[in-house]
Order: C-alpha cells, then sequence, then structure tokens
C-alpha cells in the first residue's frame, strides 16, 4: 500500500516536477545548410580506410563499411544536408517505407517496452542470436516515467501519444519515423530501424503503442 | 471547491516532500561519487591501472620474444629507449614505418621487428575481455603514457602524413554507416547529453576533448581493467555494429590523431578513471 502509494507520487513527481527536456530539432531540409560538400577524394580515402580496418568482417558484413546514398550524403554534409539534398533523403525514404498487411499500427505495449529496453542485437559479439534485436530507445529517449535510467540525446517522449490526442495521423507518422527517420527528418541521428532491417514490422507497432496507447505508461 | 483546494494543497506538498526526497538522493549519490574521485585524487597511488603502469615497465626492460631483446632500442619518437615525454608527442611519422603510429601502434611495430613476435598473433585478441588484466602491449602503452603524466599533449603533427591523419580521422569521425547508421558524431558532436545516464563528451570541441583524451589509458571500473585508447575505439565500433578495428590499422591511427589534435594543449593524466 505505501509502495503504491510512494510509487504514485513519484509518477506524479516525475510528470510534473522533472522539467522535460528541450530538445535539440533535427535540422530539416528548410534549413539553409552551411556545411560544404566534402570533396569527394576525402570520401574515398576514408571508404578505402575503413575497407582495411575490419579485416575480420564476414562477407556477408561488408555491406555494414559502406554507406548507402543518404549516408553518405549526410557524412558529407555533417548532418546538415542543404535542402535539396534533404528533400530527395526524405523522398527515397518514404517511397521505402512497408506498412502491415492489415493496415493496423497499433501492436502491443508491454512489449513494446521490452523492445523499447534492449539493446541487444547485430553487435559481433551478438552472434548466433540469442534474441530478437532490440531498439534501445531509452539509450536516447526518455518514455515510461517508471525508467529513470534515459539517455537525452533524443527528444523526451513522455507523454507522446497524450500531447498528440493519440490521432490517427500522428500514429502513422510515429510508425514511419521509426520505421525510417529519414522520411522525416533527413539525416536524422536515428536508426532506421524498418528499413535497416533492426526491427521487424510487429516489433515497430509495438513500439507504436508504447508512444500511442493511452494505457502505455508513457501517457499515464 | 474546498475539497478540490485540499487535494490541490496536498498533491503540492507531496510533490515537494518527494522532489526534494528525490533531489536528496541524487545530491547524496552526486557527493559520494565526488567523494570518491577526491579521495583518489588524494592518493593518486589508489588507482589500480598504476600496477599495469608497472607491469609494463617491466616489460619494457626485460628482455622477450623469439629474439630475446628488450624494448630499450624501441623509439617512440624522442630517440631509443627514450620514454619520458614521448606519449606527449604522439602520433607522429615514423620514417623507418613509412606511416604516422600512435603509442599502441608503435609498441606493436617494436614488438614485431625487434623482439620477432608474430604481428598477427599480436592484432587477434589485442584487447581484455571483462575482468581480465590488459594485454602486454597494452600495459606497456600505459607505462609509456603514465611517463608523459602532468605534460600537455604536444604532438606536432605538422609533417604532410600526419596532417593527412588528422584530415581523414575527421572524416571518418562523422562518417556513417552500418545497420544503426551511426557515426562517432552520433554521440560525441553534442554539449551535455547522455546516453542512458553516460554522459557524453563532445570530441569535436577543443575544449571538451582537452578535458578527457590525456585520460586513456584509463582504469575502467565496470569492465575492471585498464582500457587502452586503441581498445576504446574497438568498443565503439563494437556499439556501431561494425565489425572488430584492427589494432593498429590505418583508420584507428587517423582517429586518434584526430582526438589528439583537438586535445592540443590539454593536460595527460594516465591512467584516469572511468566508470
Amino acid at each position: 500500500m505505501r509502495r503504491a502509494a510512494d510509487a504514485l507520487l513519484l509518477n506524479i513527481l516525475i510528470v510534473f516536477v522533472v522539467v522535460p527536456i528541450v530538445l535539440v530539432p533535427v535540422i530539416v531540409g528548410a534549413t539553409v545548410s552551411v556545411a560544404q560538400e566534402a570533396p569527394t577524394d576525402e570520401a574515398a580515402k576514408a571508404d578505402a580506410a575503413i575497407k582495411s580496418a575490419f579485416p575480420s568482417a564476414p562477407a556477408d558484413w561488408q555491406s555494414r563499411l559502406v554507406p548507402d546514398d543518404t549516408m553518405r550524403a549526410c557524412s558529407a554534409h555533417r548532418d546538415s544536408p542543404p535542402k535539396a539534398v534533404a528533400e530527395a533523403i526524405a523522398q527515397r525514404a518514404k517511397a521505402g517505407i512497408s506498412y502491415p498487411a492489415d493496415g493496423k499500427l497499433i501492436g502491443d505495449w508491454q512489449r513494446g517496452e521490452t523492445i523499447a529496453q534492449s539493446g541487444y542485437g547485430l553487435r559481433f559479439t551478438d552472434y548466433p542470436p540469442r534474441a530478437p534485436n532490440g531498439g534501445n530507445c531509452y539509450a536516447c529517449h526518455r518514455l515510461s516515467p517508471q525508467e529513470l535510467s534515459y539517455g537525452t540525446l533524443g527528444p523526451s517522449l513522455l507523454e507522446y501519444g497524450k500531447a498528440r490526442k493519440f490521432g490517427e495521423a500522428e500514429t502513422k507518422a510515429a510508425y514511419e519515423k521509426i520505421y525510417d527517420s529519414q522520411a522525416t527528418f533527413p539525416c536524422s541521428n536515428m536508426p532506421r530501424f524498418g528499413a535497416n532491417r533492426v526491427l521487424t514490422i510487429e516489433q515497430i507497432k509495438d513500439l507504436v503503442a508504447l508512444l500511442m496507447s493511452p494505457d502505455s505508461p508513457v501517457n499515464k | 471547491m474546498r475539497l478540490g483546494h485540499a487535494l490541490l494543497l496536498a498533491a503540492a506538498c507531496a510533490l515537494i516532500i518527494v522532489s526534494s526526497a528525490a533531489r536528496a538522493q541524487n545530491d547524496e549519490t552526486e557527493r559520494a561519487i565526488e567523494k570518491y574521485r577526491q579521495m583518489l585524487k588524494e592518493d593518486p597511488w589508489s588507482n589500480p591501472g598504476l600496477l599495469d603502469a608497472d607491469r609494463g615497465e617491466a616489460l619494457w626492460t626485460t628482455p622477450r620474444g623469439p629474439k630475446n631483446v628488450s624494448l630499450e632500442a624501441c623509439d617512440l619518437g624522442k630517440g631509443a629507449g627514450q620514454v619520458d615525454g614521448a606519449f606527449a608527442e604522439l602520433p607522429r611519422y615514423f620514417a623507418d614505418a613509412g606511416r604516422v603510429m600512435d603509442v599502441e601502434t608503435r609498441i606493436l611495430w617494436c614488438m614485431e621487428k625487434l623482439q620477432g613476435f608474430d604481428r598477427a598473433d599480436l592484432v587477434r585478441r589485442p584487447h581484455p575481455a571483462m575482468g581480465q588484466s590488459v594485454k602486454e602491449l597494452g600495459a606497456i602503452a600505459t607505462y609509456a603514457a603514465s611517463k608523459s603524466n602532468g605534460m600537455k599533449y604536444s604532438a606536432k603533427l605538422d609533417h604532410p602524413k600526419e596532417k593527412e591523419a588528422v584530415t581523414l580521422g575527421e572524416t571518418l569521425f562523422y562518417r556513417r554507416s552500418g545497420p544503426f547508421d551511426f557515426a562517432c558524431a552520433t554521440c560525441h558532436e553534442a554539449t551535455g547529453l547522455r546516453i542512458r545516464l553516460q554522459g557524453l563528451p563532445r570530441l569535436s570541441s577543443r575544449e571538451e576533448a582537452r578535458k578527457v583524451v590525456g585520460e586513456w589509458p584509463a582504469y575502467r571500473v565496470s569492465t575492471s581493467h585498464v582500457m587502452t585508447m586503441q581498445h576504446r575505439l574497438y568498443d565503439c565500433y563494437w556499439q556501431m555494429r561494425m565489425p572488430e578495428l584492427e589494432l593498429g590499422s590505418e583508420v584507428s591511427v587517423a582517429l586518434i590523431s584526430y582526438l589528439t589534435s583537438q586535445a592540443a594543449g590539454g593536460e595527460i593524466a594516465s591512467p584516469g578513471l572511468k566508470r
């Protein structure tokens, strides 16, 4: 009883007393970029150096060493792409998003919480896989108020769904941000969980539930 | 109305009590950590990394390897066997090797060329697992770094090959690839942010780089061993979902060259002490 009351008070404390972190907005295409295009020979030198720096990399890891067009552009512009480049990135990303066959975007928030907590997967010590990949959301974001060990590289997502009135369009937008952050924020630091096959569509739905379900702790 | 008021008042009181309790607990934790740091400062000999520096010194002077010679003929840049202050001027270009080297890459080269060790053996498992002591090469690097303790980073980095390494390191710092799209900059390009509860230095800022780069090699409490700078980078790439970074690779040397140029003028305080 006492513990429950304490927990409730702690929730109140965290929701109302702890000042939400002011997020650094990701610079989108509308911002005029001052970053200069790196000379292509610099990028080529880096490619060659990277190619020889990981001699033990197995054949099916070689693709990890090579940035795709989007990452190549973001690297060259140090994540502040000029408008035209940003638009091309967003357009390409949008075109690549896959949606659940049944159209339902909200899964199970409890499974979502587990995925958000887990940083497991795709590191060279994670093979053969012993668990599903995690999204490691808490590494950078604040989500459920009970979890105090959260990072601040990304914006706080506390009350994410509530603040968006649990709207349908916002739910779709959340799905798209997780599936491919580049579709919304070109050169975002956030991994492209769906596009890069880090998480499955089912897992992304569970994360959408964590953000957008009224009964998720994120919105309590 | 009165009930509403009372509830509001009660909630406000509860908030104040809980928030000050939480704050007090936070303060207490911070104070305890600060006290721990202070105690270590007052008694520098309490850093376990110093045992590895001593071990490294013994390894430096003992005849070893297929050729059974010590490393006293090894030139870290200031002449054969000259260890004092050599680390503070690394990385640098070595004409005998025809490339830029940081302290670990240079020691690797000396172990191979002078002592006759097989390079492939030395780079196969170069870093300790959790709970293991730093490997021999790392212990020697810890010794070398400790012999520049209290000095300021003063690598010249003006040779064309050195400049090239710094430029490559900077390009690599912003280069994103792998399934998570991470670059060094993903975590180290902003001030005052954290991963979970771990604070992250902004290494593109000279001011912040000066404060932290000179602490490596450092004793890491969470893994109970000394972690060298090459190991630090290897671990970053692991977290970035990249393959195993080779010790002494051009990439590792270039990143260390960039970080060292960022930290120019910063004090060397190695072995440092990390979480």
